[in-house]
């Protein structure tokens, strides 16, 4: 079997993993494109604090389970999901739930940086003003706040006016981390945050992800398999709509229960 | 001791042949790029020499006296400038909102299945010949016009100060504003098609990542989408207030026709460059009646110029921001 390296601070967060509080939770739920059948029964929690990522090959519907904890999937006509995903309690499936506060509480980083077309610092005051209400005073400490938190803030202080796209590639990444975590949502959905990359770029969002986790619940969908190992606390294997096997990521690539599992990890697939 | 090899004989008459092809190539295009410049420069210069004589006995008064006698041979381009002007921005300020509304609605909010029957729809528009648009114009839209919407405007608009002044006077159907309305619906199509181009080619993510932060559809298209393609948006307009420019026959069937400037009204029959061209240069004398005419051609040249120039100025003061 491959030799999979291991981050050091996993083992004590594996130490305590026990009394993990449950941040979202997957209840039997399903999800449908039209009539294909993209999800299929899956029963999963994601804990507070800690990161979970998803794994599995092209089409398995690990970003599709992703998209439905912020319901970006209601963009879409023919979309429909059934179950119930309890966030905090609360099912954000139900008719009821308002989504405007859902993103609030869910924010979202996407496989390419996308800047919006405007400075960087509005790139930040943007989705702060859609939820609160801050002083001129208070949202510069904000964009500040969340600049630091996505370790761009030394990079970019100097030219806050000038446009988000003027940055390079791995910066506008973390201006759309910053962006998301300047709302001061819960959980911070990570789709593929790495796959445009350049391996330094890449390095230091997964320095980022560590740091981020004491702050917010992280849930990443990624392809690169040593990124789970390096960056997650759990780790969910998924192949064709079903969860084949979820657990902390250090067990499951040492010693995985699911011989599919195995085969992914080890390379044999996928 | 190496030599190069000297190239085969037939080697080289091919290249020689090939290099001449390239070289009659090369003329060809730059004869076709000439040929362009060529008939702009001669047009210029013929509509400058036929309006020498009007412009050397009027001088710049031709530009702001209202008076237009052919009998006293005294001519002065206010009327028609001014008709040409006033009914372009009506009709870009009806198609503008129109069309971005249509925009929005085919590309964020229509059902998959209306957007290209409904885009096809909008589309023909287009299609429409001008003349058939200023017939429905004078015979349906004019008498409707004067009857339903006319008065509801003065009711509505007449008592503001000022503002007011515009929707004033008796409801004919006929005059700038309808013609300004029917050249709304005229260039909507362009703008529309135009703007849901450049709104369907927004990347989705850049969507995507706006929606995620909790934004409504009308933050995503105001916030996020309009920004993003403000460049295609102008180009759309632009194309539309040329459009506007230069119509003339549906204009001329609606407008009115007169070359009297009565007050403030937009109900007031008026007329423009282009229909005051159409209408007499058939029965022009020579001499200073057919320039004056021609001199109003140049005049609605350089407008047209000056709002080319103005809209590639405006370009480079939107472009830098998103420059890399």
């Amino acid at each position: 079997m491959q030799q999979i390296q291991v981050g050091a601070d996993r083992v004590v967060a594996s130490a305590v993993a026990q009394k993990q509080e449950v941040q979202m939770a997957f209840k039997a739920v399903n999800f449908h494109y039209g009539s294909f059948h993209a999800l299929k029964n899956i029963n999963l929690d994601i804990y507070k604090n800690r990161v979970t990522a998803f794994i599995g090959p092209s089409g398995c519907g690990k970003s599709t389970l992703l998209r439905m904890m912020n319901r970006m999937y209601d963009l879409y006509p023919g979309h429909a999901a059934s179950g119930a995903l309890l966030l905090d309690g609360e099912d954000i499936l139900a008719k009821g739930c308002d989504v405007q506060t859902l993103r609030a509480k869910v924010g979202m980083v996407f496989q390419k940086p996308t800047p919006f077309p405007m400075s960087i610092y509005d790139n930040i005051a943007f989705g702060v003003g859609l939820h609160e209400t801050l002083t001129r005073a208070d949202m510069e400490e904000r964009v500040e706040w969340a600049l630091r938190k996505a370790a761009l803030w030394d990079e970019v202080k100097d030219k806050l006016g000038k446009s988000g796209t003027s940055l390079s590639g791995g910066q506008q990444q973390r201006l759309c981390i910053a962006r998301a975590a300047a709302v001061r949502p819960e959980v911070l959905l990570l789709d593929e945050p790495t796959s445009a990359l350049d391996p330094i770029s890449t390095m230091r969002i997964e320095e980022l992800i560590s740091e981020l986790r004491a702050e917010f619940t992280i849930a990443i969908v990624t392809h690169n398999m040593q990124q789970a190992a390096r960056i997650s606390n759990y780790t969910a294997y998924m192949y064709l709509g079903e969860l084949i096997e979820f657990g902390e990521t250090d067990a499951m690539f040492l010693s995985p229960k699911d011989r599919r599992t195995e085969d992914y990890i080890t390379g044999r697939f996928g | 001791m190496t030599s190069i090899r000297p190239a085969p004989e037939h080697l080289l008459a091919r290249h020689l042949r090939q290099r001449i092809a390239d070289g009659a190539f090369l003329l060809v295009t730059r004869a076709a790029a000439a040929l362009t410049l060529l008939v702009l420069l001669g047009i210029i210069l013929s509509l400058v020499v036929g309006a020498s004589e009007s412009i050397q006995k009027f001088g710049f008064g031709f530009l702001v006296s209202s008076e237009w006698n052919p009998p006293k041979e005294q001519f002065g381009a206010l009327v028609p400038i001014y008709g040409t002007i006033a009914t372009s921005l009506i009709a870009l300020a009806i198609a503008v909102p129109v069309s971005f509304g249509i925009a929005v609605f085919l590309t964020e909010l229509s059902p998959v299945w209306m957007r290209r029957p409904l885009g096809i729809a909008i589309e023909l528009l287009a299609a429409i010949p001008s003349i058939v648009y200023g017939m429905w114009g004078l015979m349906v839209f004019a008498p409707f016009f004067a009857q339903y919407i006319q008065p509801s405007l003065s009711a509505v608009f007449g008592p503001i100060p000022l503002f007011g002044r515009l929707f004033q006077g008796a409801p004919l159907g006929v005059g700038i504003l309808a013609a300004g309305v029917i050249l709304a619906i005229m260039i909507i199509p362009f703008i529309a098609a135009v703007m849901r181009d450049v709104f369907s080619v927004t990347p989705v993510l850049l969507k995507e990542s706006a929606y995620g932060l909790g934004c409504t559809t009308w933050e995503v298209v105001s916030r996020i989408v309009l920004p993003h393609t403000r460049i295609g948006v102008f180009g759309g307009i632009m194309l539309g207030l040329g459009r506007a420019l230069g119509e003339t026959m549906a204009v001329t069937f609606v407008i009115g026709n007169t070359n009297f400037l009565s007050g403030l009204s937009l109900y007031a029959p008026g007329t423009s460059i282009t229909s005051t061209l159409a209408n007499e240069f058939g029965e022009a004398t020579p001499g200073i009646y057919t320039s004056a005419l021609i001199e109003l051609g140049l005049i609605l040249f350089a407008i047209t110029f000056a709002v080319l120039v103005c809209s590639r100025l405006l370009l480079l003061r939107l472009a830098p921001r998103d420059a890399a």
